[in-house]
């Protein structure tokens, strides 16, 4: 199957009706946590994007690092796969550590 | 932030033979209490009625705007004003998070709004009434965000992801609306002069009953109701969250100081709730058909400033353009 672009949106008509195109934003909220895709919002280009994206998703000091991506640059794996793509993953509890029995004595290794 | 449960959907669309085991599938998975992301198979019926609520909960914020506005320039103090400018600003937010999670179902910002635009599209009608003194500010508040957020809270269980993650944090920012609402209030009962405690009261009296039409039509006058709670996108009845806000008003009434303007507001030990008076649905639907105090005016602000705005949005594009072209050629 092929990659749908972008998890959640279709491209809808933008070039048609001449929106403002879409973009992804992602906020670290802490100095050491990961980027955290938090919503998308319309600009016209990507220092414009940080801006609004600063002002919609980050009014009380919920971030302090923001990255943009058009949602058009993204490629997603498709939800018709998912039971291909990931329940190979669901038999193979050896790659746990709990999966393995240790003595008392060493079992905190 | 604010809904308002209309129940204008179209029936159910009978579907085709092939989809039948996709519509079992999904049925399926909303029995099991799974959230439907975008690009999963969804019902078309589910998908219109998401959109359709999803829109005009934004509409509703973003109009919902208006009436708060107009007290900016106003407020009695600098603390005040920073206070109501932060709510703008939030209701403005929460209408983009509404019309994001809204466009994630395939319609474009650029439908929605004109359906809005044209009237095609419906907004709260609480938004409908005018704020003719300072205190209706503090009362839209305490009871028109207490209202809104009996109604979101349950929302962020939806069915629908993306409306969900959207409600979630629309109603981590909501409850501070209320909470200065009344605080605004408390203030003027308690420390302001018997000329401030009467226009409280009298803003109390204009938008109490309005507050109690937010909730949507009695339950027996809102059929579709059932086929939302099927689908997880409603979790409680438009009767059961009415009275869920009537008992919790009657206490923090109390605590202000004012009164109800409900004659029939009494406690029934019975029921352990509150009875209350009849709600005039007349003037419910008048004002929801467009024939409210302010339906003209609302909308002819929504659609000025996006026509005044056009030449901005334009040019940002221009603007755009002309850099990736430069970039190109650099």
């Amino acid at each position: 199957m092929k990659p749908s672009v972008r998890p959640e949106v279709s491209k809808g008509n933008q070039a048609v009706s001449g929106e403002w195109p879409l973009w992804e934003v992602f906020v670290r909220s802490k100095a050491g946590l990961d980027h955290k895709h938090c919503g998308s919002l319309h600009a016209p280009d990507a220092k414009a994007a940080i801006q609004l994206a600063r002002d919609v998703y980050t009014r009380r000091q919920e971030g302090t690092s923001i990255w943009v991506v058009k949602s058009d640059q993204i490629t997603a794996s498709d939800p018709g796969d998912k039971d291909m793509y990931f329940d190979p993953m669901a038999d193979k509890v050896y790659r746990h550590p709990t999966f393995y029995e240790l003595p008392e004595s060493v079992n905190h290794m | 932030m604010y809904t308002q449960a209309m129940d204008t959907a179209p029936k159910e669309e009978r579907s085709s033979l092939e989809d039948a085991a996709l519509q079992q599938r999904f049925d399926a998975r909303i029995d099991a209490g799974d959230f439907i992301e975008a690009k999963d198979w969804m019902p078309e019926h589910y998908r219109k009625t998401l959109v359709r609520q999803i829109s005009q909960h934004a509409h509703s914020e973003i109009v919902g705007m208006l009436p708060e506005g107009n007290w900016i320039t106003r407020a009695p103090t600098l603390k005040r004003k920073a206070i109501l400018l932060a709510k703008v600003q939030d209701e403005g937010g929460h209408g983009l998070y509404l019309y994001a999670a809204a466009e994630t179902l395939g319609t474009s910002r650029d439908q929605m709004i004109g359906a809005l635009h044209s009237g095609k599209a419906k907004y709260s009608s609480i938004f409908n009434y005018p704020t003719l003194a300072w205190a209706d500010v503090g009362v839209i508040g305490w009871l028109v965000d207490g209202a809104a957020i009996m109604n979101q809270v349950p929302l962020c269980r939806c069915s629908y992801a993306p409306y969900a993650r959207a409600m979630v944090r629309v109603c981590r920012e909501e409850s501070f609306h209320q909470r200065q609402g009344f605080d605004a209030l408390y203030v003027m009962m308690t420390q302001g002069t018997p000329a401030q405690r009467a226009m409280v009261q009298g803003a109390v009296n204009r938008w109490w009953w309005p507050s109690l039409m937010m909730f949507g039509p009695p339950d027996a006058e809102s059929p579709n109701s059932a086929q939302s709670m099927r689908w997880g996108i409603k979790r409680n009845s438009n009767d059961e969250l009415r009275q869920k806000f009537v008992d919790a008003c009657v206490d923090q009434a109390k605590v202000l100081g004012v009164t109800l303007p409900d004659p029939e507001l009494k406690w029934n030990e019975q029921r352990g709730h509150h009875d209350f008076g009849a709600i005039d649905w007349a003037e419910f639907w008048r004002v929801v058909g467009g024939d409210g105090p302010c339906n003209r005016e609302r909308l002819a602000a929504r659609v000025g400033a996006w026509e005044e705005g056009a030449w901005v949005r334009e040019a940002a594009m221009a603007h755009e353009r002309k850099r990736a072209l430069k970039e190109k050629a650099a």
